[in-house]
């Protein structure tokens, strides 16, 4: 397996520096998020150097993740555009989760699957960032009235439970579909995964409709 | 103030073990704020300060009695001033001491995401206990009056402590001291309940006849009361809360959402893991590779 000598570029070296930064910086927000929301996991802000430290840098690693994650828009927005076998591929869903990809209609570079987790998150980190905004006591304490602030903490908490849950399909798909994580590792991925994965992306990979030096010899 | 009490907490924030309560034989104190006896000197902001050692930096003229003109990190209390014309088109001074109520069942408290930075003691006082605030201003979301107030300097949350300090040692609060006129009085809230309604009486044969006792009960009643004249109609007391209730946002953001999110993500990472052990991992197989080099190699012949 993963025999081929000749691979395909799937990610770029600023698509993977871009993408780990926005990784980076989620991570670090569900951990310090995730302290300050549930009593359980306040121990988390240990990580951060304690409740202040994680109060303050919360906000600032949120900027970041916002910028972030436009640079990943700017990037991935075009291959993310939805389309008609969308739809058919969603509804062969029982199929897709029981490795049995041969019953579901050929995909191109992203599947309906990763195009939800691109919008989703699209969605949600925009409304975090302005829910967290008014929230931030530090700087917009006296920006809003109370009763603005109480509305945006629960549309904020609201919001960052369903980015986490967006959040574990996309990590768990990723280690699920074996050679995922090397393609955002290293960037590359074989032939045989575009095939089995990506077919329709794979021919229009082979018919160059992506450029020459997609297809390189393996690192 | 510090944790000098820490064994007889009966409410801790953010701890989901019971807290500490072995020394709870305390009566439920409460002080009683009788407007109608208020004559608006400010005795009451001044041992605030005092005791407290607060210093609020000089302010400007508003236009009115009231000074500074709102609580912040160094005013606890303060004195406001509301002009009212009563229906008789006589104008009635209304001068409310404002400050902590102390609610039975805290906002504040409800909000908090620090364990232990707001506590409640058995005597029903609601305490901030400074080093283990994180500044996050939570608790100005959960409090219905509009009273913690966090401070630029040091991003800690500040309130009355209904001087738990001095209560401790069998005191009354700075202010109570302080009070020329007894319109604050302090003892167990019984006590202070039973004098309120000898007021009331007086009150309503001088033709008051809507005086009446602030104690709201959507908060369980709270250690800080109101005698009021106009009862009726609190919020002529400089808007104090006519129904005052910790919000629905914050009993859903606090409530319910928090358990069902938690256990919705380890589910979701459950069945991830499930999925893993059942399905197995989703893997290019030989035939495979020989379909992508085939596609790629046939690209390369055809042009």
């Amino acid at each position: 397996m993963s025999s081929s000598k000749t691979v395909i570029i799937r990610y770029t070296k600023v698509n993977r520096i871009n993408h780990w930064i926005t990784a980076i910086c989620f991570v670090l927000l569900t951990l310090s998020g995730l302290a300050m929301f549930h009593p359980m996991l306040f121990w988390l802000s240990g990580l951060f150097g304690g409740g202040q430290w994680m109060r303050a840098a919360h906000p600032w690693i949120g900027c970041l993740l916002l910028l972030s994650y436009l640079g990943l828009i700017v990037q991935f927005w075009r291959e993310n555009l939805v389309h008609k076998n969308d739809v058919e591929w969603l509804k062969q869903m029982r199929f897709v989760v029981a490795n049995d990809e041969g019953h579901v209609p050929p995909v191109g570079r992203n599947n309906a699957g990763q195009k939800f987790v691109f919008w989703s998150m699209t969605l949600l980190i925009p409304v975090l960032f302005f829910s967290g905004l008014v929230i931030w006591e530090v700087y917009f304490g006296e920006a809003t009235s109370i009763p603005v602030q109480r509305a945006a903490v629960l549309i904020h908490s609201l919001a960052a439970i369903a980015a986490i849950l967006v959040w574990v399909v996309h990590v768990y798909a990723a280690i699920w579909v074996r050679d995922s994580v090397r393609a955002m590792t290293q960037g590359y991925v074989t032939p045989g995964w575009a095939w089995r994965h990506h077919r329709t992306w794979l021919r229009e990979v082979a018919n160059g409709e992506h450029g020459k030096d997609v297809i390189r010899k393996r690192p | 103030m510090s944790d000098l009490q820490s064994q007889d907490y009966v409410r801790r924030s953010a701890s989901t073990m019971t807290p500490p309560q072995a020394r709870s034989a305390e009566d439920q104190v409460a002080k009683l704020i009788d407007v109608s006896r208020c004559i608006g000197c400010k005795a009451c902001q001044s041992a605030c300060m005092e005791w407290n050692n607060l210093r609020q930096d000089i302010g400007h003229f508003e236009g009115s009695y009231q000074n500074p003109d709102d609580l912040s990190p160094d005013v606890w209390t303060l004195m406001k001033f509301a002009e009212y014309e009563n229906e008789q088109g006589n104008l009635e001074w209304l001068i409310r001491k404002d400050g902590c109520m102390h609610c039975e069942d805290p906002g504040c408290l409800k909000a908090c995401p620090a364990p232990g930075a707001i506590v409640q003691y058995a005597n029903g006082i609601v305490d901030f206990i400074s080093d283990k605030c994180i500044g996050c201003g939570y608790c100005v979301k959960g409090c219905p009056f509009d009273i913690p107030r966090i401070s630029k300097k040091d991003h800690k949350s500040y309130k009355c402590t209904l001087c738990s300090d001095r209560v401790s040692v069998g005191l009354e609060p700075a202010c109570v001291k302080a009070c020329p006129t007894g319109a604050i009085m302090f003892g167990s809230k019984t006590d202070m309940k039973s004098w309120a309604e000898e007021r009331i009486v007086d009150l309503k044969s001088r033709g008051f006849e809507q005086a009446g006792l602030y104690d709201p009960q959507e908060v369980g009643g709270t250690h800080v009361m109101y005698v009021l004249h106009h009862a009726d109609k609190p919020s002529l007391y400089s808007g104090l809360p006519d129904k005052p209730q910790i919000s629905p946002v914050v009993m859903a953001w606090k409530g319910i959402i928090k358990p069902i999110a938690v256990v919705g993500v380890a589910l979701a990472a459950l069945a991830g893991f499930f999925h893993w052990i059942t399905e197995g991992p989703n893997e290019v197989t030989e035939e495979d590779e020989a379909e992508g080099k085939r596609v790629l190699d046939e690209a390369e012949k055809t042009p």
